[in-house]
């Protein structure tokens, strides 16, 4: 569906985007993971044809993005990190715009427009203006504007950013449900927002792939073990001591390496919790050591931040934290590269 | 075609925002009170009366020209609409097309407003319909030119100020280059008159006279400049 080939793209003389070399299959919902600043936007904006590359190609269902950028946009929906919106528009009559734009027939168009607004779930919202509506409705009409015209590949850049919880699971059931019909990209700088929506997960850092795979396939290459938190019950004035006690437990495990005391998960109750880093899945030894020994466990479970962890680590994260601390006032180069 | 899509989403943007009214009332407001106090003080003769009218009414048309005009592109950059259009299956010259098209069938509307005052002159003097004719069509082919102007400046900037002040750089030591030709010798001078935005040009539509060159002249204008906008559009899928 998608090939990307040694993708360059420079702002003057700033890469923002390049080596890159990717393929997407049809039909699966990849996400595009990296900081601010690791050229997600603009990789994205050159696949919509917006951008041109600066050199390597890029093709869509076979078409080059450079030879038939025509082609290749009546072929994709895209949202771009702000939705483009006409406030003065209602929000039927923006998405007919937006379908005859893209060359959808006027027999077609009420169904299309309805289907979009079916899928999307403006029902209520399809004759208010679009200036009138909250963040959440705008970012739906987005998605509706970019699968209006039902094309073969969905670009999403950061649909999620700004939107509350609850839009969030619903935001992540609408690019869901778009699975099959369309192939689906994706992106974010926060994995657990999208790793549970994808099939693929492409992380990408100053401007490269760093690493792609399954959310398992990501983990595996980069975590050896598992992290696992563990909250037991202690009076105030017996932490330290039922900390030690802990510590002794675990260390007596074999296929532990590492434990480090945590805040414990709800602040001002009788709890002591840790960290036990685990060569591989001791969980089942851990749990049954700790309730031998006496240890009142009321909490245990595989650290939720464990993923994050390996995202920051891919995209370089602790790397870009150690450059702001010597150098805090100067922007980095792809930092001002997300900002053009 | 798509550029009547674009041109007809224009259309409804000027008109259901209260800038599109202001503009429209302000100048028909200006072209009444110069019509009034300018040409009817003066003891002329109709031909004349109806000359002066087409003067007087094509400064104030060139100004709303420009603010019709200064939004057009730098509005969409900075609310970042352009995307939707730069995504979809459409060229750089139909999105040009289109605005232009939708901003000039406004500026015709606000243009042919004015037609109660050739009517005054045409009930109570002696003009010809044909020099009526003439005269608005000259203002509309200024007209035209100027928005075309507009168009390119909106396309240089994403501020609509900036957009304005970029048109007038343009507009204004165009329209003032007559001046410049009575400092030159020939041939010069004429080359200066002839090239002049409104002087020479304009002056034989006013009088009633429909002159090729004219014609040819405002068109060239205008499709140089619409041309100019679409390469500012292209070359930013470079950057």
């Amino acid at each position: 569906m998608i090939e990307i080939q040694d993708l360059y793209k420079y702002y003057g003389d700033r890469r923002v985007v390049g080596p890159l070399s990717v393929k997407i299959e049809k039909g699966q919902i990849v996400g595009l993971l990296g900081l601010n600043g690791a050229g997600k936007t603009t990789t994205l904006r050159i696949l919509a044809c917006d951008l041109l590359p600066t050199s390597g190609s890029v093709r869509v269902g076979n078409v080059d993005v450079v030879e038939n950028p025509e082609l290749v946009r009546s072929k994709i929906g895209y949202l771009p990190d702000s939705p483009p919106l006409y406030n003065e528009m209602r929000v039927s009559e923006y998405l007919s715009f937006a379908a005859r734009l893209r060359g959808v027939q006027r027999s077609e168009l009420a169904k299309r427009v309805d289907d979009a607004i079916e899928q999307t779930e403006l029902g209520e919202e399809r004759h208010q203006l679009i200036g009138a509506l909250s963040h959440g409705f705008k970012q739906r009409v987005g998605i509706a504007q970019a699968i209006v015209h039902r094309p073969e590949l969905v670009v999403l850049d950061e649909p999620i950013s700004g939107l509350d919880p609850k839009q969030i699971v619903e935001m992540r059931d609408l690019v869901r449900g778009l699975r099959g019909e369309h192939t689906v990209i994706v992106s974010s700088h926060i994995l657990t927002e999208i790793s549970e929506t994808c099939d693929q997960l492409l992380v990408i850092r100053d401007g490269r792939i760093a690493a792609a795979g399954t959310e398992a396939e990501l983990f595996s290459t980069l975590t050896h073990g598992m992290r696992i938190e563990v909250t037991v019950r202690a009076q105030s004035t017996e932490k330290d001591a039922v900390f030690e006690n802990l510590r002794q437990v675990v260390s007596r495990l074999s296929g532990v390496s590492d434990i480090s005391q945590i805040d414990p998960p709800e602040p001002g109750g009788h709890w002591v919790s840790a960290l036990v880093v685990g060569e591989s899945d001791v969980r089942e030894e851990l749990l049954s050591a700790l309730v031998s020994a006496g240890l009142k466990v009321v909490q245990f479970a595989r650290s939720e931040n464990e993923l994050e962890n390996v995202f920051l680590s891919l995209s370089g994260a602790g790397e870009r934290r150690a450059r702001r601390g010597t150098r805090s006032n100067v922007r980095s180069g792809s930092d001002a590269a997300e900002a053009v | 075609m798509k550029a009547m899509l674009i041109a007809r989403r224009e259309l409804n943007a000027i008109v259901r925002s209260p800038m599109g009214a202001i503009i429209i009332s302000v100048t028909l407001l200006i072209n009444g009170l110069l019509f009034y106090n300018m040409v009817l003080t003066e003891k002329l003769l109709s031909g004349q009366v109806l000359e002066q009218f087409f003067y007087y009414t094509s400064g104030p048309m060139m100004l709303a020209a420009v603010a019709l005009s200064m939004r057009l592109l730098a509005e969409e950059r900075q609310n970042g609409t352009v995307i939707l259009l730069n995504t979809s299956p459409i060229t750089d010259a139909e999105i040009i097309l289109g605005k232009f098209i939708g901003a000039f069938v406004v500026l015709m509307i606000m243009v042919l407003l004015t037609l109660y005052m050739p009517a005054l002159i045409l009930v109570n003097g002696k003009v010809s319909v044909g020099h009526i004719a003439v005269g608005y069509l000259g203002l509309l082919l200024l007209g035209a030119s100027v928005l075309a102007i507009g168009i390119f400046a909106s396309s240089l900037t994403r501020h609509q100020i900036i957009a304005v002040v970029i048109a007038a750089a343009i507009l204004v030591p165009w329209l003032v280059l007559w001046k410049l030709a009575q400092l030159v010798d020939a041939p010069l001078n004429k080359f200066l008159n002839a090239f002049a935005l409104h002087h020479q040009n304009f002056r034989t539509f006013q009088t009633g006279v429909l002159r090729l060159d004219s014609v040819v002249y405002y068109v060239a204008v205008t499709f140089f400049f619409l041309l100019a906008a679409t390469k500012v559009l292209e070359a930013r899928r470079w950057r």
